[in-house]
């Protein structure tokens, strides 16, 4: 025993050494990995496409180059010779915003009733929702293709925020019902010896106390709807009056026309609301991601 | 959803029941009131749910049997004509053999990469220094990012024209060629003067998918390793053991759990993906992953009722899968 200690200790130095070292490298090689690619988005999107073309593998700009013509091009309307990213903006928006509204109108109560109301087949509803989260989106994609090419519901922005509420409401029941269940029970009881109905103790009670994982909520479902592709991809392809910016972005990514540092700007603005949302929500945003899987 | 976290509910259930057969004695309108308005509230939500994700499900099954194309669309209903030829043509086509094992490798390589980087990040990161939050808060941006505006600044840096990557690969790194990383079904890597075949297009996605979900990783690691208790690995310290040994012994079993979860949850995500694929090489390359094919058949072939086979069996492999995997690991996680 005598000699393995001070052999052990030998081996605690040396890794102890070799991590000191080894944690800042790690660090700033995520961080590098992680920022690089928007850092390359955002510098593109001012870089002339001739001098990209020339000099690709530059990191950094000249003042005298500083290009802002592309976000012209990129926001304005086509016949006025842009790409028509600002009629995308509008579009994505409006779906975004309405599935937000609409979903938590549906959810809100929904996730109040599955942590608080006893009814028939409560457990049954909420591992229903929950498996609507795992379901192969395309398994989805198929049938609703299907039936919107059939009544004619394909190419408008309703019909894809219908499909964006439904399949975002059983997340956000999930996510608030964890939320409601941490709210003491006492505080409605409470409310309820002084005369409230259930529904007054909703309003006045548990609402304003839920707020916060509300206005969380309101941020993912505005993400995801924001962000969403596919099935902005399978019904609007054809209307480009209604494109979303992603799949704008993604029909204008493939054509040749196009140059790269104007759809750079296009990316740029497709981008910069979801990471000031997320910088202005982060702590609520990852209490609110983690919330489900560290109960136990 | 971890082992613990689906225990709980189990314990509060006696005293929930018992609180509310005390309430039904003294006031059972209360209790029916309640029943009432709880089935009120969840209803419109189950209405959405159920016209928009379940019955749609329904019907790609009655779909997948009957020979659906999009230009027959209007004439074909609930009672068509029912065959298996839908089923018995995709199964027994190379090319969907081809996706489903080209999907099964994407799912476990990403799921792995995702998993691996995200571990060493949230042990990078575990002790404080000045500008942490922001540091944790930069490496969310991946899987916060919009995915088209993520896939086209990759597929630009990749660009063997003009692209960043091979520019400095060329320039700095001594590459003889630009690598055609997302058009490239295979290349040879020569290690040592052996020439290895690599999958190039295939690993490219598989690094764009462990790029944008290793903080989700992360951030689910970063909670439970702050959960461990520090005087753990300080008893283990007094008693000698190196930091490996202490990851080894004391925080590795502590992250079992939370592994696992991830594991499950990322795979059915990375198996299910079709927007990053899409994206990036539109399945070209050997990257076409089943839902791409699905997607292809549905839209440029028209052949609704082939897409909705190879949707069907996609979601049943995926069920079983996870199913295997929670009755072999589920328990021994569920005691861990």
């Amino acid at each position: 025993m005598s000699t393995a200690t001070p052999q052990r200790s030998i081996r605690n130095t040396v890794e102890e050494r070799a991590l000191a070292v080894l944690r800042p490298v790690v660090i700033v090689a995520l961080l590098i990995a992680a920022l690089l690619p928007f850092y390359y988005m955002v510098l593109l999107s001012f870089r002339p496409l001739d001098s990209l073309l020339r000099d690709p593998g530059r990191l950094w700009l000249s003042f005298s180059e500083i290009e802002f013509s592309t976000y012209r091009d990129v926001l304005a309307p086509v016949d006025g010779g842009g790409q028509g990213f600002f009629t995308f903006i509008q579009n994505s928006l409006l779906v975004a915003l309405g599935t937000v509204v609409l979903c938590l109108l549906v959810a809100v109560p929904g996730a109040y009733a599955v942590s608080r109301l006893e009814f028939f087949g409560r457990r049954k509803i909420s591992a229903l929702f929950l498996a609507v989260y795992f379901f192969p989106s395309i398994l989805l994609a198929v049938p609703l293709f299907v039936f919107y090419t059939r009544i004619g519901l394909r190419g408008s922005l309703i019909g894809l925020l219908l499909v964006y509420v439904a399949q975002v409401a059983a997340v956000s029941i999930y996510m608030l019902r964890n939320y409601f269940d941490t709210i003491p029970q006492s505080l409605e009881e409470a409310a309820a010896i002084d005369g409230c109905s259930r529904l007054q103790v909703m309003r006045r009670i548990s609402l304003p106390l839920a707020m916060p994982a509300i206005v969380s909520n309101a941020l993912f479902i505005f993400m995801i709807a924001w962000n969403e592709f596919l099935f902005a991809l399978l019904f609007l392809v054809e209307r480009r009056d209604n494109w979303t910016v992603s799949l704008g972005l993604s029909q204008l990514a493939g054509s040749i026309e196009v140059p790269t540092t104007t759809l750079m700007a296009g990316s740029v603005i497709l981008t910069l609301p979801i990471i000031v949302l997320f910088f202005l929500s982060e702590r609520w945003l990852t209490g609110g991601l983690t919330a489900g899987a560290e109960k136990g | 959803m971890s082992g613990g976290g689906r225990g709980a509910p189990v314990l509060e259930r006696p005293t929930e029941e018992r609180s509310r057969g005390r309430r039904r004695r003294s006031s059972s309108t209360r209790a029916r009131q309640d029943a009432r308005t709880g089935l009120a509230l969840i209803s419109p939500t189950f209405v959405i749910v159920l016209v928009m994700v379940v019955l749609p499900i329904l019907w790609t099954i009655s779909l997948a049997f009957q020979n659906v194309r999009l230009l027959n669309l209007r004439t074909t209903g609930i009672i068509g004509d029912y065959s298996l030829d839908n089923l018995r043509a995709v199964l027994g086509s190379d090319g969907f053999v081809n996706a489903l094992v080209t999907t099964l490798v994407y799912a476990v390589g990403g799921t792995a990469a995702a998993i691996g980087i995200g571990l060493v990040a949230a042990l990078a990161l575990r002790r404080p220094f000045r500008g942490r939050g922001l540091v944790r808060a930069a490496l969310l941006l991946p899987y916060v990012a919009p995915v088209v505006a993520a896939a086209f600044v990759w597929s630009t840096a990749l660009n063997p024209q003009y692209g960043i990557v091979n520019e400095w690969g060329t320039g700095l790194l001594g590459w003889d060629d630009p690598i055609a990383f997302l058009s490239s079904r295979s290349d040879d890597l020569s290690l040592f003067g052996l020439d290895l075949p690599m999958p190039t297009a295939l690993l490219t996605v598989i690094a764009f998918e462990a790029w944008r979900s290793f903080p989700f990783a992360f951030l689910f690691l970063t909670a439970r390793l702050e959960a461990i208790p520090d005087t753990y690995e300080e008893a283990a310290g007094i008693d000698g053991a190196t930091p490996t040994q202490r990851f080894r012994y004391i925080i590795l079993p502590q992250l079992v759990p939370t592994i696992a979860v991830l594991s499950v949850l990322r795979f059915i995500w990375t198996f299910n993906n079709f927007d990053d694929i899409y994206l990036l090489t539109g399945g070209g390359a050997g990257t076409e992953v089943v839902s791409v094919r699905v997607f292809n058949y549905l839209t440029a072939r028209g052949d609704i009722g082939a897409a909705a086979a190879q949707a069907l069996v996609l979601a049943a492999i995926l069920a079983v899968l996870v199913g295997t995997y929670l009755r072999f690991f589920g328990r021994s996680e569920e005691s861990a």
